[in-house]
Parts: structure tokens; sequence; C-alpha cells
């Protein structure tokens, strides 16, 4: 039998336990608040001006709700903006550009990136800080400015040409600018740190026997990195990965400013018919279809955590 | 204890050929000499411990034959061949680390099959291989597990099996046990000497557990600050060490600081300040007279009486000053007119079936001349 005195802590232990479990509940309010006030509703604000119709006047878009002239409140919901989406082929090859440019600026991060990440996991201690700060460096400078910076380099009489012309080894000026090549330049440069980082913090976690342990086993260093580093780092790869293509999908930026005019991105569609158009309904519809569309790999990606848990 | 082993002696016949020969080794990591010239030959069949504190260079020594580590100097070779320059994938031994280092993305099965596909050998022959280690290894049901889903003490035979399964010459284990409960560590002794005189593979182990080294071991070899101090049979090292690192390193010792006055046939005599007498002991080389040497004794060697007992090779008196009881035997520490604590043990048997002795009691200890050795270095 227990003793009362053996009892005792329990009961405190208890309330402990009790009011932790309370206070994990409020600390996960705070960011379900955030995410409310400032993801939440103005999506729904976004929805609800999407189902409208275009007007002349402030707001440029239609009341979904109207009195009739018997009294009836009236619900109208306007879906003509996202059959537009489906049925002028614009946005759907802008959606299409999108994800393949997206894919590839991804494929190519993932490319320089890896072996970026496996160095600075490979140099002796006292350098990785330093290496890694110079990975995250870039962000000390605002976006924009980064970008305009690059018109400067790639342009007609930038720094590359200039200095191919003062070399002799071109007669005239490369075109640079305004080519899917620079647009895929300035998607890659903006978003590598994002390849890099999740990619360094799965490589650093990798014990180092398993490596000696391959290669026991009889393992070739490339052969042992097709069968242990790459599998092991695939959450990582995964993370990185996610991280360069959603924003990737929705950039405006970069385009617009290294891009040809008729670089066709989503995201420059948008902008076209928000500022230019002013068709507010059509603009709001397009960025809907453009969340749900990037819902996807994020709820593939949860998926796979999920079983990367389970196992 | 896993009990005798039988006693193969291939180091003892001179035309057999070693399997592993290990010549004037080097290895330093910045000033530090990890290993510091060292030869050790190893013969096939045999279960060889490497036995050293931390930080003397046996896991070095160990990774040289694994190839992870390359020598400054020297020369290794393995069934007679210079493997020196060879990368450890291209080696005929495989390695069971201490971590393990089991592959977490990998099933139990996997991982045990991870070398047999890399060397391309057919599925069909994979799978009967895998099943079969599985089997040795006493784990046929747990082939679908994750690594993080076993214990300890699986996590340890998968370790074996994936190492094992490639049917290497040689395999070398490092601190195989150290991960281990100490019931469980017992236990697995026992099952690794078992498969490994089944198997008939070379086993090549590092340890710092002298428990462990004596208990498996048909030779080991003490090692201390990158050299190796001294090699033999279990039996010969704790009978017969022959230096003072490894007499104290290896198990419990009374240890005398002397003089040799004497040499006669059946030994040395040999005056020590410390012990306030000449203590007689057996001698295996001629030592000159005046030389220094340590006489070592080992406590269960000791025999200690309430009562003055007859005349023995060395006899001394003194007062019990501690008693430690540890179940199966008690320890005596007795203070000599010399002025040195020596430590007497005795079963318990033997101590109720004696006198009883109790703290500050006149007491006599005494030892053969041939239970005792004079040591040089």
């Amino acid at each position: 039998m227990p003793s009362p005195s053996s009892s005792k802590p329990a009961k405190p232990l208890h309330a402990l336990r009790e009011r932790l479990r309370l206070g994990r509940g409020t600390v996960a309010v705070v960011p379900l608040l955030w995410l409310g006030l400032f993801f939440g509703l103005p999506f729904l604000i976004i929805a609800r001006i999407s189902l409208s119709e275009v007007v002349i006047g402030l707001p440029p878009y239609s009341d979904l709700l109207s009195w009739a002239e018997d009294g009836m409140l009236q619900l109208r919901l306007n879906f003509a903006n996202f059959m537009l989406l489906w049925q002028d082929s614009l946005y759907l090859d802008a959606f299409i550009n999108s994800l393949r440019v997206a894919a590839t600026a991804t494929l190519i991060c993932l490319l320089i990136g890896y072996p970026m990440a496996l160095g600075i996991t490979r140099v002796r201690e006292s350098l990785r800080v330093p290496l890694l700060m110079l990975v995250i460096l870039p962000f000390w400078t605002s976006f924009l400015i980064r970008i305009y910076a690059w018109i400067g380099i790639l342009k007609g009489n930038g720094l590359i040409n200039n200095l191919l012309l003062g070399l002799g080894l071109i007669d005239e000026p490369l075109a640079l600018l305004h080519t899917d090549f620079a647009v895929y330049l300035g998607i890659v440069y903006a978003y590598l740190p994002f390849m890099v980082l999740p990619l360094y913090a799965t490589l650093s976690r990798m014990d180092h026997s398993l490596l000696e342990a391959a290669a026991d086993l009889g393992c070739r260093p490339l052969s042992a990195f097709w069968r242990v580093t790459v599998p092991l780092s695939l959450p990582g790869i995964v993370a990185g990965s996610l991280l360069v293509f959603v924003p990737a999908v929705g950039e405006f930026v970069v385009p617009d400013l290294l891009g040809g005019p008729d670089s066709l991105m989503i995201g420059k569609v948008l902008w076209t018919e928000f500022f230019n158009n002013r068709d507010w309904p059509v603009a709001t519809a397009v960025a809907v279809a453009l969340l749900a569309l990037l819902v996807v790999p994020v709820l593939l990606f949860e998926r796979f955590r999920e079983k990367e848990q389970d196992a | 204890m896993a009990g005798p082993r039988p006693q193969l002696g291939a180091w003892q016949d001179p035309s057999a050929a070693p399997l592993v020969e290990i010549r004037n080794v080097t290895k330093t990591f910045g000033e530090h000499y990890a290993v510091d010239d060292v030869s050790l030959a190893i013969y096939p069949g045999e279960f060889f411990s490497l036995l050293g504190a931390s930080g003397c260079g046996k896991t070095t020594l160990l990774r040289m034959l694994a190839g992870f580590e390359k020598p400054d100097k020297g020369s290794v070779l393995i069934g007679g061949e210079d493997v020196t320059a060879v990368p450890p994938y291209s080696r005929p031994v495989n390695m069971m680390f201490q971590s393990y280092a089991l592959f977490p993305h990998l099933s139990v099965a996997d991982n045990i099959a991870f070398g047999l596909r890399q060397d391309r050998v057919p599925r069909a022959e994979v799978n009967e291989r895998v099943a079969e280690m599985l089997r040795l290894v006493r784990l046929d049901g747990y082939a679908r597990r994750k690594p993080d889903q076993l214990s300890g003490g699986q996590r340890q035979r998968v370790a074996l099996a994936r190492a094992l399964v490639k049917q290497p010459k040689l395999l070398l284990l490092d601190e195989p046990l150290g991960a281990l409960d100490r019931k469980l560590r017992e236990h697995t002794q026992f099952e690794l000497v078992n498969l490994q005189e089944r198997l008939g593979i070379t086993f090549v182990m590092v340890t710092h557990d002298q428990e462990e080294a004596m208990t498996m071991s048909t030779r080991m070899a003490v090692m201390n600050e990158g050299r190796i101090r001294q090699i033999g049979t279990p039996a010969e090292i704790y009978e017969y060490p022959s230096n003072r690192f490894v007499a104290g390193f290896i198990g419990a010792v009374n240890q005398f600081e002397g003089r040799v006055t004497e040499q006669l046939d059946e030994g040395l005599t040999v005056h020590c300040e410390s012990a306030g007498t000449d203590l007689r002991v057996h001698a295996q080389h001629e030592v000159a007279p005046g030389t220094p040497v340590a006489v070592v004794v080992r406590p269960e060697k000791v025999r200690i009486f309430a009562e003055q007992p007859p005349p023995c090779d060395n006899g001394l008196s003194g007062k019990v000053e501690e008693i430690a009881y540890l179940g199966d035997v008690s320890i005596y520490h007795v203070r000599v007119a010399g002025g040195v604590l020596i430590e007497a043990q005795l079963t318990n048997r033997a101590r109720r079936a004696a006198a009883p002795l109790t703290w500050g009691d006149q007491a006599w200890v005494c030892w053969n001349a041939d239970d005792a050795v004079a040591l040089l270095e």
C-alpha cells in the first residue's frame, strides 16, 4: 500500500502538468490569431472579391448582397472570373509557364545548392559559420536593390558586356537582359539560400560514421553518396525545393524587371489585371487559383513528413 | 566468464603465416603520436583484443586495419598482401562500429543486404544470406523494422550481422559491447565468442574493459600512449606482466620497489625498503645484483593469517587497516612494518573457515616466491 507521503508529491506534479497543458494551449493561440488576422481574413476578402463583378466606381467591384425590389435579400455569386481563367488561354499559359520556370529554377537551385551545402559540412568546424554567413549575406541588402543591380550587370552597356567588349571577345553587346536566361538567373540567385540552408541543416546532422560504414561494406565514395547521403538528406531536399518553388511560382519582381515583355508569368498577369486593367475580380480570382495550386505541393510535403515520422 | 578457450597457439608455431601483419606503423595527429612504431602479427582464427585506456591508440590501430586511417610510416599487410594504400571499400575486412552506424533509412534486412547489393550479388542469394544472418543473430521476426525501432542489444546484433554477411577474412570490432548494460554485455560476450569459434573468422576487438578482453580473447595487446606494452594470452599477461604499466593496468596488484641483492638458482632476493624486509621472487631472467626492480604480487596470491603461520617464502606481519566485503571475496589491507599497505584477497569460504580478523588486529601475510614477479621495466 502506498504511504500517504508517497502520494503527496504526485498531486502538485499533476497540477503542474495540467497547467502546462493549459499553457501550451495559450501559446498555440498566438500564432493562430496571427494566421487568422493576417492570412485568413485577407484571404476571405480576396475570395469575396473574386466572386463579384467589375463596376466602374469605388470600390471597383459589385456587392455580393443586395436588396431586391420585393424586399428580398439577394446573394449574387459571380463564377465568370474563374471560368475566364479556364477559357482564356492567356491565364492557363501563364500558369503553366510559371510552374515550368519555377520547377526549372528549383532544379537548378538544387544542383547548385547541394554541393554548396555538402561542401560547408565538410570543411573544418571554424570555417562553417563564416561560410553560412556568406550564404545569408545578400539578405542584408533589399531584394529589389539586388535585382536592380543585376540589371546593371546584364544590360547592353553593363558590366558583363563592357568586360567582354573590352577583352575583345565579342564585337557587339550580347542580349542578356530581358531574356528567359535573366529570369532564371534572377530567381536562382534570389532563392538559392532557401535551398542551401535546409540542405545544410539535414546534411550537418548526418553521422559521418555512416559513410565509413558504407565504405567498409564496399561502397566507393560516389555510390555511398547515392545510397546513403542522398536518401538521408531527402527531408532537406523536399523542404528546400518547396521553399524555392512556392515563391518562385508567384514571382513578379524578377520576371518584370529582368524578363522580356513577353515573359509570361502568373505574377505578372496578376499585376496587369490589378493595376493596368483595374479588373479586381479577375485579379483576385487569379490569386485564389494560384493559392489553390500551391497548396497541393505543401500538402504533399506534409504527407511526406508524416510518413517519415511514422516510419 | 566464457570459460577456458581451446589454446589455438598459432602464434607459437613458427611455420604459421599471420593473417594480419602490422610493421613499424606510426601515426601522428599534429604533435600527438596516436600510434608509435607498433608491430604486431595476428594469426588466422584468433580472437585478438587491443586493450588500453582511451587515447592509447587502439582505435587508430583498428581504423588502420579497416583503411580509414593511413599510417605515416610502416605498412599493414592482410593475408600477406600490402594493403597500406588500399581504400576501405577494397579491403577483405568488415568492421562493427562502436555506434553501430546502422543506416537509419533502411530496414534491418536492407541494412544487412547493403554490402551484398553493392557487390551485385544475385537477388535470390542476397535474400538467402540475409535470412541466414537474421537466424544467426536471432532476429528472424525483425527484418522489416527500422533501426530506431530496435533495442540497443538488437541494434548491436544487426550491426554484427551486417559486418558478417560478406564473410570477411577479418572482422574488426570497435568496443562492440560498450553501449550495452552490464547483464546483456556478459551474455553477449559468450555469444560473440561462440560465433567466432563456429564461423572461424579472425576477430580483432578494441576494448577498454580488461575483464572483457580477458574473457574473450585468445591473445591481447595492452597499449599505452601509442605503444604496445605487452602481447600475450590473457593468462600470460595476468600472471607474468612484463612491466610495471601492464602489472598495474590489469587487475589489482601489490608492488614493491627494491634492489636485487643476490640471484640464487630458484630466484632472486630483492631488498625492499617499503616492505621492511628482503623478498624472494621467482626469476625469469638473469639479473645482476644492484639492479632496481619492482616485485609484484596479486592480492589473491597473498594469504592472510590471524596467528603466525608456518614459515613461507615471504612472510610479513602488520595491522589490519581496512576490510572490504565484496560478496564473493573480502579484501584486507594490512599495514606492514616497512610502512607499505599490502592487499590480500580471501574468498569468503576461506574467510569463514579461518580465524576471524577485524580492524586493528595483528595479522600475518605471506606468499610464495613463484607467485611473485620481478619487473625490470
